[in-house]
This record gives structure tokens, C-alpha cells and sequence, in this order.
């Protein structure tokens, strides 16, 4: 099973997917610098390259240059450890998301997968439930009372928000009988009712609407994204947990947020919206390029690529979008929306779901 | 297969030790708690290489993802002072007492499990039979939901209990304060 090929192959991918994660946040903060002036009616940055793209090579230029000062009323270890905390989980929960199908090479299937587990979802919500030691450790270590009171705010809230997370993916569970990402993407290829020359994908969000709602929301709060960002807080709390930290160390609070941001999207795509499974029409124009053997194969794999990309990078846009669209809630509100409304929401989604299984709706 | 590799084994036993050991002797108690996190980390670990990945997860998942934090929180939130271990009641012959009983035990339980031929009964669900069946999550969500139901069911009804008293306590507190 671990023989040469196995190790090359899993190389590839892992070094594929840290790749991509190492890319998204120069991506993002640039789509989000820009996306943020396109909707307040500004400019954005527009001078440093064609568009301001290189604008982000820039910042990442200034954070490594910039002092990196410690202040002395923190406990020094921790103040150090916290940033690595909340980076590490970001980058570990990816590993089970299916970004394309198998292909067969040498005979053999190859996965692209980068760990192929059969506790799938269940690992994602384990090491994504680790980010919040980065932020409790920030906020205790930098012994500062904005910092601290960030952090609390954000254990509360990931506590609150990762129970209706749970709850709300137990229908998909049900519906697909797999925790396992890659089951559940392919299970979405089925189709779910003929519409004239339209076939409509078993996707996740047409069979389990509530359930997606709730996970999407779940899925702001927990990556602290507006309208959830209370343990930021700017107006109230100064800056949160990250109030005590400069230059890089800052910087790597940050990828951690875009990090997990996206892993969010992945989730989300894969299972709600298909996955790899191939965009309306893209089925079509691969018939039509007319290739055939390992061509067609490749070309397939690529379109699966293309597919997931675009859903992903749609909910990117929607992070963003939604940023700079609503207001922060206030605390109590977002108590009050986790615990009265979305808790019992997503029992209630499981309940019927379970009878329409029952009955053989589903 | 099933074969626990030793590097492995030794690191993650290595650093569950360790730990613990930072645990106790670590002044300040958020030190403590980190620690502890640390330990189930290694616990995970070692659950990994036995192929019960599920356990593994769910230990992240339980214990260092939401308990571990919400020990934290309290600890953060009760601001203990750093408490340095009061040396002056002790005296030497019981701190000597305490070491030689522990040797002696250590001993006892080095040389018992040395001398016993133990061989593991292989049960009825191997690392390959489960595999077969469909991996663990599999295997355990279809025992659960099948043969161990009510035992399953009546953990969640004790719960169930232990949450609706904790409220009730809480409320009778309050009103106590009010009035």
C-alpha cells in the first residue's frame, strides 16, 4: 500500500494543497481591498502593478520589515506560540476536502484527496474546533483587557456556533449515509428530478435548504467574519485579541482568518453545492472537444478543478460581500440568534429529515 | 498492519508524559491547563496508530476542542494568582515515604508485566474485519444505532438531566441574589 507510488502521489497533493491555502491570502486581501471600494464606491488600492495586485506582495513586504516589538507586560512564551495555534489548525483541515474525482494512472485510482479518512467531516470539525486556543492564547498572553475580553467573546461565540454547525450537517449525513467528503461529493452526481433537457444534481442544497442556511452561518461565525466579528470589535473592544501583536505575527492572525475562510468555502461547496461535480453545461462542452483516453481523463480532471474552484471562489466573494454589506451584530443578538433560533432550527431540520427518509421522500 | 510502529508509539507516549508532568508542576494554572491539552493531543495520537481513528478524532473533538476550552475560559475568568508550592509542612520522612512507595510500585509493575506472557485475545471487530465492514465510523454508527440504542439513548436522557438541574441550580441562585 506505502510503496513508491503511493509516497509520490500523496506528495504531490499535500504539496498541491499547500500551495493553493499559501496562495489565498495575497488573493483575498487584495479581493477584499478592491471588493470593499467597489461597494463603498472608492477606488481601492490602484497604484502598485496594473489593478494594485502587486499590492499585496507590498504589504507582505512591510510586515517583514516592520519591528517586531514584544511588550513587556506579556507572557512572553505564549505571546509567541498564540499566532502559530491558530495557523497550524487553518492549514491541517483542508487536508480532507476533495478538490476533483479519480483518475486511473498505471492503473491504479488516484484520489484527489490529500488524506482519504473514513472519520472525513468529523476530522474537519475536530482540528477547525483547535483554532480557538490561537485566539484564547493571544488574548490571555498579551495580558491586556481589550485582548482578553476578544477572547472570551470569540470562545463563547465558537462554542455556541460549532453546535448548530454540527447539527445542521446531520441531514446531509443522513441523506448521504457518509461522513466521508469524497462519498458525499460523489453522491451529488445522482439526479434528483428531470426538468425538460435539464437535469437537476442531487445537490445538497436543494435537498437540505435549512441545513445549509444554518451551516453557512455557522460557518461566518466561527471564522469571525462580519456580521460575527465580535472578537474584534473595533468600536467596542479596540481590536480584540490580536490588539498586542505587530508585524508578521499579526500577518499570520490573518492568514489564519483567509485560510480558514476558504476551507469554509470548500465545505460549503462540497456539501452543498456538488463538490467537484462539474458546473451546468461543462459535461457538454467536454463531449464536445471530442477527446478521448487519458486527454479526455485529464481534460475531465481539469473541469472538476475548474468547477470547484469557481463555487469556492463564489463563496469567497460572499465573505467579502457580506463584510462590507451588514453591520455587526450586537453581543446579546448573537446569543440569542445561536442559541434560540439556529439550535433548535437545526433539530428541527434533522427531525424532518429523518421522517422524509423514513418515508422514502429523500 | 495493526502493528503499533515503536518510533511513533514512544514519541506520542513521550510527550503524553512529559506533559502530565508539566501539568502538575507548572506554576501558573493556564500553563497547566495548555499542557493538558498537549496530553490529549498525544492521546489522540496513540489512538490513531491503534487504527481507531474515529476515537482519535472524537478525543480532539471532545476533550481539547470543547472541554479543554471551556476549562480555560474559567480559569482566564477566576485570574488564579501564581501559587508557589508550600514546602514548609512537608516533612522529609514523608516525602521519602512518598517516592519509595511509588519506586516500589513502578517496580511491581514493570517486573508483573514483564513476567506475564500476555497475548491480546483478538476480539471480534480486528483492525481488517473492520476495515472490511466498512471502516470504524461505519462500524460504530451501525452498532450504536442498532444494538446499543437504548444504552445510547438513555446517556442522552442522563444529559438531558444534568443539564436541565444545572439550570435549575443556576435559577435558584439567582433569585437568591435578587431578593
Amino acid at each position: 500500500m506505502m510503496d513508491d507510488f503511493w509516497w509520490i502521489t500523496t506528495g504531490l497533493k499535500v504539496l498541491f494543497v499547500l500551495i493553493v491555502l499559501l496562495q489565498v491570502t495575497p488573493i483575498m486581501v487584495w479581493v477584499e481591498r478592491r471588493g470593499s471600494a467597489l461597494i463603498q464606491n472608492r477606488l481601492g488600492p490602484n497604484r502598485v502593478g496594473p489593478l494594485g495586485l502587486i499590492q499585496s506582495l507590498a504589504d507582505a513586504l512591510k510586515f517583514i520589515f516592520k519591528e517586531d516589538r514584544v511588550p513587556g507586560h506579556a507572557y512572553k512564551f505564549y505571546y509567541f506560540l498564540a499566532p502559530l495555534i491558530s495557523l497550524i489548525p487553518a492549514f491541517m483541515t483542508f487536508a480532507v476536502v476533495p478538490f476533483a474525482s479519480s483518475i486511473m494512472i498505471d492503473g491504479r485510482e488516484v484520489v484527489f484527496q490529500a488524506a482519504e479518512m473514513n472519520v472525513g467531516l468529523l476530522y474537519i470539525f475536530a482540528i477547525a474546533s483547535l483554532g480557538v486556543y490561537g485566539i484564547i492564547m493571544a488574548g490571555w498572553a498579551s495580558n491586556n483587557k481589550y485582548a482578553l475580553f476578544g477572547s472570551l467573546r470569540s470562545t463563547a461565540q465558537m462554542i455556541s456556533y460549532e453546535l448548530s454547525m454540527g447539527l445542521s450537517i446531520v441531514g446531509i449525513l443522513m441523506v448521504f449515509s457518509s461522513v466521508e467528503l469524497g462519498e458525499i461529493a460523489r453522491g451529488q452526481g445522482e439526479i434528483l428530478f428531470q426538468l425538460g433537457p435539464f437535469a437537476i444534481q442531487k445537490w445538497g442544497v436543494f435537498i437540505q435548504p435549512v441545513g445549509f442556511f444554518i451551516f453557512l452561518t455557522s460557518v461566518f461565525a466561527e471564522t469571525n467574519r462580519l456580521p460575527f466579528d465580535l472578537p474584534e470589535g473595533e468600536s467596542e473592544i479596540v481590536a480584540g485579541y490580536h490588539l498586542e501583536y505587530g508585524s508578521m505575527k499579526m500577518a499570520l492572525f490573518f492568514m489564519a482568518e483567509y485560510v480558514n475562510m476558504f476551507t469554509g468555502a470548500a465545505v460549503v461547496s462540497t456539501l452543498f453545492f456538488g463538490g467537484w461535480q462539474m458546473l451546468p453545461g461543462m459535461p457538454l462542452i467536454l463531449d464536445s472537444l471530442g477527446f478521448t483516453g487519458m486527454t479526455h481523463e485529464w481534460t475531465r480532471v481539469l473541469f472538476e478543478h475548474l468547477s470547484f474552484g469557481m463555487k469556492v471562489a463564489f463563496f469567497m466573494w460572499l465573505f467579502v460581500w457580506v463584510r462590507w454589506t451588514l453591520p455587526r451584530f450586537r453581543y446579546d443578538q448573537l446569543m440569542d440568534i445561536g442559541w434560540k433560533f439556529m439550535l433548535p432550527l437545526s433539530l428541527v431540520n434533522i427531525f424532518v429529515t429523518g421522517m422524509m427518509i423514513y418515508w422514502g421522500v429523500l | 498492519m495493526s502493528q503499533i510502529q515503536p518510533v511513533f508509539f514512544y514519541f506520542f507516549a513521550g510527550v503524553a508524559i512529559a506533559f502530565s508532568l508539566l501539568v502538575i508542576f507548572k506554576k501558573n494554572p493556564v500553563s497547566s491547563a495548555f499542557s493538558l491539552v498537549m496530553v490529549f493531543f498525544a492521546f489522540a495520537g496513540i489512538y490513531a496508530l491503534l487504527q481507531a481513528h474515529l476515537v482519535a478524532t472524537l478525543q480532539i473533538l471532545v476533550y481539547t476542542g470543547a472541554i479543554m476550552v471551556l476549562f480555560v475560559f474559567v480559569l482566564m475568568l477566576l485570574n488564579i494568582k501564581n501559587t508557589p508550592i508550600d514546602w514548609k509542612g512537608t516533612s522529609l520522612i514523608r516525602i521519602g515515604t512518598t517516592v519509595g512507595v511509588s519506586a516500589m510500585l513502578a517496580v511491581f509493575f514493570i517486573v508483573s508485566f514483564k513476567k506475564a506472557n500476555f497475548v491480546p485475545a483478538s476480539g471480534l471487530f480486528s483492525p481488517e474485519r473492520v476495515d472490511e465492514m466498512g471502516g470504524n465510523t461505519q462500524v460504530l454508527a451501525e452498532l450504536m444505532f442498532s444494538e446499543y440504542i437504548l444504552p445510547f439513548e438513555l446517556t442522552s436522557v442522563l444529559l438531558l438531566g444534568a443539564i436541565v438541574g444545572t439550570v435549575a441550580i443556576a435559577m435558584r441562585k439567582n433569585k437568591r441574589g435578587e431578593s
